[in-house]
């Protein structure tokens, strides 16, 4: 008998450090970079809105179905940071679904970073760091990677096997693969042993972009019309990936939208057509690849592009970068675990997205959580804080270099 | 001496420099016994009357002159002007403004003669509709006041003056404080520069606010030389308050501020910034202020690479202008083209060295700015990179500068608009 044909849901939960309004004057003068107001507020909201409820109605789903329903989170190390701040219980709840045993813990950068496009030492040390606190909060190793908004390349998936990860989340990008469908598992062209999932992007849009949109013909989209589609996209096709950012449920598609029904009635919808959940590390063991996939320059999940152009598209975001890593070696040199972690939070993605100027075709999702009128008042600020960082790193490197003369 | 003086803005509303010298001149003036009626579109109240009489434009009603309207009309009936534009835009107004303007062109003028107009005296769209009715408002002043001469500063009141010439057969004085070439470069609206060298024509004497100014007017408007006077700009400081700020970046700080358009001259400013940062790492620079090249200023900036020693931070209010001048090592104005230009001057007065391009008055009366042509890149990063990094022409820099600014007297400029006053009166006698 042929298998049971997957699907296979993976959430991302991130939420970055957004900076306060840092004038010319603060430089030298005030350490204090975070708009710890703003960032514990958001929190707060979406924890309510969100994390909280959603993963009350998980941890419902997996009870009731008896281990048949899984799925997979990423959450960055950052946005943990946060939860210890400001929302301590929804730690909690993601806890709690852990010991469920139906929820697999991806890896990811720490920072939810651009690292693996600009440093690949840095990178690896992001991972490594992002999956110590993943197996010290959630007892579990990652086995699967994922990068910063399903950011690949061959290079980066060949780096990525390097650190002994078997699966790798990525995008599956119309002018990546053509005639191919992403419906199926791929691997890395240069280590053929890291096996690749797929973003199906009709199917998770239709959740993340399109639920509410009372235009849309699709609409309104109850679990048994979703089934239908998910089982006959899955006709000739081995496993359907839905990923999409955690945020979805609850703030991108508010409540009373019936996003909470839907996914309520959606394990039994599925499972009623003979289709299996399954997390990615269970969809890679059990589908053999049809082959490689060639990404000679990254791609990702943003934009109508499907590349890094959201991050780094134009001379503001390729500027504020390249000053950002050419610290590297100074602030790696210094040794100092408070500069470290500065170091590393200026490095969420984040700060980039907000210097974007594709303002016509992707702009809604560019100004949600956006705490800038303009990408250019983003960069500015940006900077501001990146120089007094640099006068910081300056002065202690002069200060260790004098103890060493000392010695 | 009595003088009927057309403002458009006074102290402590001003958006520009207009309102402040407007201000220093009339106590002047006062100090050389001279009576001064400043008339302006919108007065709120609080400026400071110790030295002259505001009258407020929305305050006086046209009614009065309805009897002999016929008479009235004959005489300033130049005043029909169509359509509204907007110069001297507010940068940070201008995409506001650029909408409201589409709609507003369609509605025609109107006058309205048995009502007050309640002036916005600002620089909106309905820019020119103002300056129309503040010209019959001014006529309507002349016949209710006694003077012996007019005097009217730049083109929105130019209309004015002209009005309340006819009305009362006084001489007119019109004062230069910029034209629509400074502005606007090449590319100038000939309905502004129209009502410019109609002012300077009727007027009995011209005032400039410096001999560039002067070539200017002579040479574009084609203004007899001999009528055009140049009287430079002072400053006043005595509400000055001192500052203690300690500076907190380590490098020195290379300034500059004001408005980011083309004829404040900033990307001269950024492209100096590159080559003085290729031979020192020891400078930081900033660019204080707002304008329609903000954004191509910072895009520039981030291309050269050159961002993290290169600093935006926005339009500055209050004492924030004079905190940055006290962060300050070196302040730079590469103006293209400036009638005067009061910051350098505060700048010394703030003991930081001045570079200043040739292109602007000030560079007339000061001796201790070094002065570079505005778009030699080389020699204004020269300049910069010798204040940065020498201690010694800095110190002379900074000392001989603020002893040279503070003799920079309004008294005495206000002694030589006295001077003219007294010869046009002679003139009409």
């Amino acid at each position: 008998m042929a298998t049971t044909k997957s699907i296979c849901f993976y959430f991302q939960v991130h939420q970055p450090d957004r900076l306060r309004q840092y004038r010319f004057f603060d430089i030298g003068n005030n350490f204090v970079y975070y708009d710890e107001f703003t960032n514990k507020n958001i929190m707060r909201r979406i924890a309510r809105k969100c994390y909280l409820p959603i993963n009350a109605l998980l941890l419902e789903l997996i009870k009731s179905h008896r281990s048949k329903f899984k799925l997979a989170f990423s959450i960055s190390g950052v946005a943990i940071e946060q939860f210890k701040q400001f929302a301590p219980e929804v730690l909690d709840s993601f806890k709690a679904l852990a010991s469920t045993g139906c929820v697999e813990f991806l890896a990811e950068t720490y920072s939810h970073s651009l690292a693996s496009i600009a440093n690949e030492n840095e990178f690896k040390l992001q991972v490594k760091d992002h999956s110590k606190l993943i197996e010290s909060t959630f007892g579990m190793k990652p086995v699967t990677f994922r990068n910063t908004e399903l950011i690949y390349s061959d290079q980066i998936g060949a780096c990525v096997a390097d650190m002994g990860y078997k699966t790798m989340l990525t995008e599956g990008a119309k002018h990546i693969l053509g005639w191919k469908s992403p419906n199926f598992v791929y691997t890395n062209t240069i280590n053929p042993k890291l096996k690749l999932l797929l973003k199906n992007s009709e199917l998770s849009d239709d959740i993340a972009f399109r639920f509410s949109n009372k235009s849309w013909d699709g609409w309104p989209l109850t679990a048994e019309k979703y089934a239908d589609w998910v089982e006959s996209a899955l006709e000739k096709d081995d496993t359907l990936n839905i990923f999409m950012d955690y945020e979805t449920f609850g703030e991108h598609q508010p409540a009373e939208s019936g996003i909470f029904d839907f996914l309520k009635a959606l394990p039994d919808a599925i499972l009623a057509k003979g289709i299996s959940f399954d997390t990615p590390s269970q969809v890679a063991a059990k589908y053999q690849p049809v082959g490689p996939l060639h990404v000679q320059y990254p791609i990702s999940w943003a934009d109508e592009e499907r590349d890094t152009s959201a991050w780094l598209g134009n001379e503001l975001q390729n500027e504020a970068f390249s000053k950002l890593y050419s610290l590297d070696k100074k602030v790696k040199k210094i040794k100092d675990k408070d500069l470290l972690n500065v170091y590393r939070h200026l490095q969420e993605s984040d700060h980039f997205y907000y210097m974007c100027t594709k303002f016509f075709s992707d702009g809604a999702v560019h100004s949600y959580f956006n705490p800038y009128d303009t990408p250019y008042e983003a960069f500015i600020n940006y900077m501001n804080v990146l120089s007094d960082f640099e006068l910081r790193v300056e002065a202690r490197l002069k200060k260790s270099e004098k103890r060493n003369v000392q010695k | 001496m009595r003088v009927l003086m057309f403002g458009w803005e006074f102290p402590p509303h001003i958006s520009g420099g207009l309102g402040t010298a407007c201000y220093g001149m009339t106590k002047g003036l006062a100090h050389n016994d001279v009576d001064v009626l400043f008339v302006m579109p919108s007065a709120t109240g609080d400026e400071d009357q110790s030295d002259l009489r505001i009258i407020n434009a929305s305050d006086v009603e046209s009614t009065e002159v309805s009897s002999n309207i016929d008479e009235f009309l004959g005489k300033v009936e130049f005043l029909r002007v169509e359509s509204n534009i907007m110069p001297y835009v507010d940068p940070e107004d201008y995409s506001k403004l650029s909408s409201e303007e589409q709609s507003y062109q369609t509605e025609s003028f109107k006058y309205h003669f048995k009502s007050k107009y309640k002036f916005s005296g600002k620089y909106g769209t309905n820019l020119m509709e103002e300056v129309v009715r503040y010209a019959m408002v001014g006529g309507t002043i002349a016949m209710q006041n006694q003077f012996d001469v007019i005097h009217a500063h730049d083109w929105l009141t130019y209309l004015a003056g002209i009005a309340a010439k006819r009305v009362s057969s006084k001489p007119l004085i019109v004062h230069v404080h910029s034209t629509e070439f400074d502005r606007s470069g090449e590319n100038i609206n000939t309905q502004v520069f129209d009502i410019e060298q109609m002012g300077m024509k009727e007027a009995d004497k011209v005032i400039t606010v410096s001999d560039w100014t002067r070539n200017i007017v002579i040479n574009k408007y084609g203004i007899d030389p001999s009528k055009v006077v140049t009287v430079h700009n002072a400053v006043d400081f005595s509400t000055r308050k001192a500052m203690d700020i300690q500076k907190a970046v380590p490098e020195k700080v290379v300034t500059f501020l004001g408005r980011i358009t083309f004829q404040k001259g900033p990307e001269y400013f950024i492209e100096a910034a590159y080559k003085v940062l290729q031979k020192t790492d020891n400078v930081r620079f900033v660019m204080a202020g707002s304008g329609d090249l903000l954004n191509r200023s910072i895009r520039r900036v981030a291309k050269l690479g050159i961002a993290n020693k290169f600093h935006f931070t926005g339009f500055l209010r209050g004492d924030d202008v004079q905190k940055m001048f006290a962060h300050s090592d070196v302040y730079v104005m590469p103006s293209v083209s400036e009638p005067f230009g009061i910051s350098p001057l505060e700048a010394m007065q703030s003991n930081v060295p001045t570079i200043i391009s040739k292109q602007s008055g000030v560079a007339e009366v000061l001796k201790y700015a070094i002065k570079v042509d505005f778009w030699d890149i080389d020699a204004l990063a020269d300049a910069i990179y010798g204040l940065a990094t020498y201690p010694a022409i800095a110190k002379v820099a900074g000392e001989k500068g603020y002893a040279e600014v503070n003799a920079i007297k309004w008294d005495n400029a206000a002694a030589k608009v006295k001077d003219v006053y007294q010869a046009v009166i002679n003139l009409k006698k």
